[in-house]
């Protein structure tokens, strides 16, 4: 009879779930943040105390203050990126299903990417206007191009066999388009949006610091103008708060809309 | 409906992948067409069903398709081609939604199909919830739907393991029988060649061409595994294409 066990050598290699190891990451450098500069290894001209950035951003909230900068600030992000959102995926789309547009506007397109959007707010200013206007446009222009690359990406990955069983069954041009590509498209056009909203908070942000009242943009520019390090820091809490809001609204919506993906 | 082709050839670059291919396909029977890979089969099924133009050569359809029919030329892929995101009663409903069709006649269709596939109880799974041998008889539901005049049927087992293949050869044998359909039936598998196919032709390798057709005899309801008549035409078939798969193997891609 054998009698030495086979040993174990699998496993491994696999991301796994390992719930509330973030959570204690972050609280325990808010701990070690607290501490050091409670005992005075990290001088306040470092950083702020955690439990101060906590109280500002309770004071902000209870004098109304973060309404009259949150608001002015999420109504730009949510006109902006829905302009720059709609007309990306509209022209990603087209893009995908036509040769000419595709030959035409590609090469505009990985044009227009790489420059830094905010480099043209003074151009936007001139043309839209110094108030809400320009603001919109940055966020849309800074949207639209991660949307469109998203798009024809997504489009030019639908399973062209589904097409082709399309065409075998007769269906219509515009069936095709409606009933296959723009649903396969869909996991694609939800993934370029994460990175589209994320740039368009940044250049939010950007927007707001080069002219605006009120706007977390602006806020964190008064706060840092006067080195006040305690309201900088809670405006930027809640920036990564409305990062964090957008992404998991997004991880609802596919949620929702991609229940066939498993 | 009958199908015929001729002189069909048709290259990739510079390579001939089929070289004057005639075939009858006569109303109401199943033609198998095997060979080993690369020989073009699954090309030569495309141009049976408009879905890739020949270099030169045609194909023609006679007779008038039966009632009803809303495509005569009808696929059954090898992948299946369901759409993910519809359920199996979406996926067949898709294929009758561009006819205008009043509804109650498409709840009728889609029930009619779903049992004879024996699907009823599965209308509102979603296609990843299914087995690989559900998959394809939503897929050929889903053909059924359109009365077909002739099934193009693109090596439909095999992605199929071996048991589901036996199960599936059975319920095509019994939708013929129910309701004779023209077919074409292209595979690389030998044993369904001979089960399923009222006549086989079979086509070399690069440059395709064909080599042999071959008369089944004996109704599609009586032939089991096993039966001798049946193993020596598929002993037959092999001798045929035994040298030119060992080639095939043999081959690098791309070189």
């Amino acid at each position: 009879m054998p009698d030495i066990r086979v040993p174990f050598r699998g496993g491994g290699f696999r991301p796994e779930a390992r719930r509330g190891t973030g959570i204690a990451v972050f609280v325990l450098l808010l701990f070690l943040i607290e501490w050091g500069t409670r005992a005075g290894w990290i001088s306040n001209l470092t950083l702020p105390r955690p439990s101060d950035v906590a109280a500002t951003l309770a004071d902000l909230a209870r004098s109304g203050a973060l309404w009259t900068h949150l608001l002015p600030s999420l109504s730009r992000l949510a006109v902006g990126s829905a302009l720059g959102v709609s007309a990306g995926i509209g022209i990603g789309v087209l893009i995908g299903l036509f040769s000419y547009i595709r030959a035409g506007l590609v090469p505009l397109v990985a044009a227009i990417f790489p420059i830094p959007k905010i480099a043209l707010l003074p151009l936007f200013v001139i043309w839209f206007g110094i108030d809400e206007g320009s603001k919109y446009a940055l966020i849309a222009l800074g949207t639209f191009t991660p949307t469109v690359v998203a798009t024809y990406g997504a489009v030019d990955n639908v399973d062209r066999g589904l097409i082709r069983m399309g065409q075998s069954f007769g269906l219509g041009w515009w069936s095709i388009v409606r009933k296959i590509v723009l649903p396969g498209a869909l996991p694609g056009i939800l993934s370029g949006l994460r990175v589209s909203l994320a740039i368009g908070i940044i250049l939010l942000v950007a927007a707001e610091m080069l002219g605006a009242q009120y706007g977390i943009g602006a806020y964190i520019l008064q706060a840092g103008a006067l080195y006040d390090l305690e309201r900088l820091f809670a405006g930027v809490v809640i920036l990564s708060c409305l990062g964090v809001l957008t992404s998991w609204a997004i991880g609802k919506i596919e949620k929702r809309l991609l229940v066939w993906r498993g | 409906m009958e199908l015929a082709v001729r002189g069909l050839t048709h290259r990739y670059g510079d390579m001939v992948v089929l070289d004057d291919v005639s075939l009858h396909i006569p109303a109401g029977e199943i033609l198998c067409v095997v060979g080993p890979s690369g020989c073009g089969k699954s090309t030569l099924l495309r141009m049976l069903g408009g879905l890739e133009q020949p270099d030169w050569g045609e194909v023609l359809q006679g007779g008038t398709p039966p009632e009803g029919c809303l495509n005569p030329l009808t696929y059954v892929f090898q992948d299946f081609a369901l759409l993910p995101w519809r359920s199996v009663a979406g996926n067949v409903s898709l294929v009758l939604e561009d006819h205008r069709l009043p509804g109650d006649r498409v709840r009728a269709i889609i029930e009619d199909v779903l049992a004879r596939t024996r699907l009823s109880d599965f209308r509102d799974a979603l296609p990843r919830q299914l087995s690989g041998g559900m998959k394809q008889r939503v897929a050929i539901a889903r053909a059924l739907a359109v009365n077909p005049a002739v099934m193009l049927l693109d090596e439909p087992l095999s992605a199929l393991d071996a048991q589901t293949r036996e199960l599936l050869m059975e319920d095509l044998v019994g939708l013929w029988e129910r309701q004779p359909f023209t077919g074409v039936y292209v595979t690389h598998n030998l044993a369904e060649a001979v089960r399923l196919g009222h006549r086989i032709a079979v086509l070399s390798r690069r440059p395709g061409r064909v080599r042999e057709v071959i008369e089944v005899p004996g109704p599609l309801s009586e032939r089991q595994t096993g039966d001798p008549e049946l193993e020596a035409i598929q002993a037959h078939l092999w001798g045929l294409m035994r040298d030119e798969a060992m080639a095939a193997d043999q081959e690098l891609l791309d070189a």
